[in-house]
């Protein structure tokens, strides 16, 4: 009885004032938060700021001097023009697409899952190597990437996965980062919940998929964006021969070093190749934060 | 009799082998990742390590040369002792100060309602996604006086003529790390926020029982605790950002910088690997900075399991 009166206090709170509720909260302390926030939001907005604004100069406004951040005449002809010179490519701009898809989205989704699978038994079981395994993982993250390129493409030559999506997708399996990442958020799991599972006779996968990931939402959708963002990024020039094979990102950056005739273009090009990763960010963060009033699995 | 029994059934239970076979589920769980690790990150980086004793231009095979390499990295090559100072003093400022600003950052955003939220989020995340977001203070720090800094500086009167932001070899360095703590709230600061999220409520509730009386306490004795995980994903993250800041100086200041005041460590090693085709010397470079970190890392987990006591 008391527990369901609870409940229906509980809904009608929450039709009145959709926000969580939280205690321990004075009004100056809010106050000044947000003062803070607000100055400081300026600054890191503006790089935002100028990408959007140029994309819509026209060109006179790009070769300004000294330049503008804000945009007087906005116009959309940047991204008419850029949809013209991708009509006259070499490649039908949908395979790059295609060829986007193919690599971020296996790259993302592959490290995932793979780190995920790998960070369970280091962060709840206990077996030989653990120890070595995982700080192996952490320390391999201080070593410049920069040195190890050159070894990295021989090692792609043997296995002969050059000029192949696996010879973007492999490497971005293995990450450290991700496997610490989901390792660190598994580790404050309660064991108990597991152990419960495991007495009703659910095996490791079991677990690792029913109930270890769901509670673990934040940390693999953080992931999921860094991996995207990282993706997303390359241009696979270092192991991609053939033009059939390559990411957007390269064909996109081929226009933008078009020069002067092609500033508006390359400005258009800026915008896009940024508003991809803050789309998927926007996704994904919206979910991580609304897990907060969804989570009650732990104790 | 019972008793050796079970004291054999005990021993068996403790050999290497046995526990293995116990895990078996676990080693199939971590092969696929683990494989690909080994191929792809521990190899590269044990031939990087050998390559660091040899002399290897990527045209021919390397020769091995000793400890030449290292010798003449801390005996001849003044660039690098530079180099070295300049990233020390980038990572004794930007390490710590750029952590705290991601955990003060991520903390103030979870204090606002949840639609603001992700907004805020993105503003604050914005200059690590925006690609090359740092172009944006090539135009505040522009040397002329059409740059915002030097234009609102002498409008103010507080300098006459315009500083050399990214000429002037004492500018240089305060510049770059200023720079570098706007970009630095990335990786450390959205797992912050992600850690955040999984910190249960029903333990701020308790801790309000407890005697808990403002938000500052509760960060101390609740959170910060509570997401001592987290904490020691961004310490990492931070000292492998901190000490291989390259990019930003070399897009900002060029490479080589004016009188080397920018260079860094990575600037160096990026100098000779790809400049120089020096691939031998660089590896010896990356050793000697692994070898910093991981000391570094030591140290910050130590200090680390100290929170919230």
């Amino acid at each position: 009885m008391a527990k369901a009166a609870a409940q229906t206090m509980k809904k009608r709170y929450r039709f009145f004032k959709p926000r969580e509720k939280k205690l321990n909260r004075s009004m100056a302390g809010n106050g000044l938060l947000f003062f803070i926030m607000a100055i400081c939001g300026f600054f890191m907005a503006l790089p935002l700021v100028m990408i959007i604004n140029n994309c819509l100069k026209p060109l006179d406004e790009i070769f300004q001097y000294p330049p503008k951040i804000l945009v007087r005449n906005p116009t959309l002809e940047n991204f008419t023009d850029l949809f013209m010179v991708m009509n006259d490519s070499w490649v039908p701009f949908s395979r790059y697409i295609l060829n986007t898809i193919i690599i971020t989205g296996f790259g993302t989704v592959g490290h995932v899952i793979l780190a995920s699978l790998a960070a369970y038994p280091l962060a709840k079981h206990d077996f030989p190597g653990k120890k070595m395994l995982f700080s192996m993982v952490v320390l391999s993250m201080m070593f410049s990437w920069q040195v190890t390129q050159t070894p990295n493409y021989m090692i792609i030559s043997w296995l002969g996965i050059n000029n192949n999506y696996l010879a973007l997708i492999l490497p971005a399996c293995q990450y450290g980062m991700g496997l610490y990442l989901m390792k660190q958020f598994m580790e404050q799991l309660p064991s108990s919940l597991m152990e419960s599972a495991r007495l009703d006779g659910a095996s490791e996968y079991q677990i690792f998929w029913k109930i270890v990931m769901p509670n673990v939402k934040p940390a693999w959708l953080t992931l999921a964006i860094f991996q995207f963002q990282q993706m997303w990024g390359n241009t696979g020039a270092m192991f991609l021969r053939d033009e059939q094979l390559k990411p957007l990102q390269f064909a996109l950056q081929q226009i933008s070093a078009g020069g002067t005739a092609r500033a508006g273009a390359a400005a258009a090009v800026t915008f896009v190749i940024a508003a991809v990763p803050i789309l998927f960010f926007l996704i994904c963060q919206s979910n991580v934060l609304e897990t907060m009033t969804t989570s009650g699995m732990k104790e | 009799m019972a008793s050796k029994e079970a004291l054999a059934v005990a021993k068996k239970q403790g050999t290497l082998g046995y526990r293995i076979k116990q895990n078996r589920a676990c080693y199939v769980m971590m092969a696929p990742y683990f494989i690909l690790f080994f191929l792809f990150t521990v190899l590269p980086v044990l031939i990087s390590i050998a390559l660091s004793f040899t002399y290897f231009n990527m045209l021919e095979w390397p020769t091995f040369n000793g400890w030449n390499n290292y010798i003449k990295l801390f005996l001849e090559d003044d660039i690098f002792l530079i180099s070295l100072k300049n990233t020390l003093i980038f990572a004794v400022v930007t390490g710590p100060v750029s952590y705290m600003l991601c955990l003060l950052f991520a903390w103030i955003i979870n204090e606002f309602s949840s639609k603001i939220r992700t907004l805020l989020t993105l503003i604050f995340y914005a200059p690590s996604i925006c690609g090359n977001a740092y172009m944006v203070w090539s135009l505040i720090l522009s040397s002329d006086r059409y740059g915002y800094l030097n234009g609102i500086l002498i409008k103010l009167g507080i300098i006459n003529e315009q500083k050399l932001w990214m000429q002037d070899a004492k500018l240089i360095l305060p510049c770059l790390i200023v720079v570098q703590l706007w970009l630095s709230l990335g990786t450390g600061f959205l797992s912050f926020i992600a850690g955040l999220q999984t910190v249960d409520k029903s333990m701020y509730e308790a801790a309000a029982l407890d005697g808990v009386k403002n938000r500052w306490q509760e960060l101390w004795y609740v959170t910060l605790p509570a997401m001592k995980p987290q904490l020691m994903f961004g310490a990492v993250m931070q000292i492998t950002q901190s000490f291989a800041v390259a990019d930003i100086s070399i897009q900002l200041a060029g490479n080589p910088s004016v009188n080397y005041a920018g260079a860094t460590v990575v600037t160096h090693l990026m100098d000779y690997g790809s400049t120089r085709f020096d691939m031998g010397y660089a590896s010896a470079i990356a050793t000697v900075l692994f070898l910093l970190m991981v000391g570094t890392n030591k140290l910050v987990q130590k200090v680390l399991g100290r929170v919230g006591e």
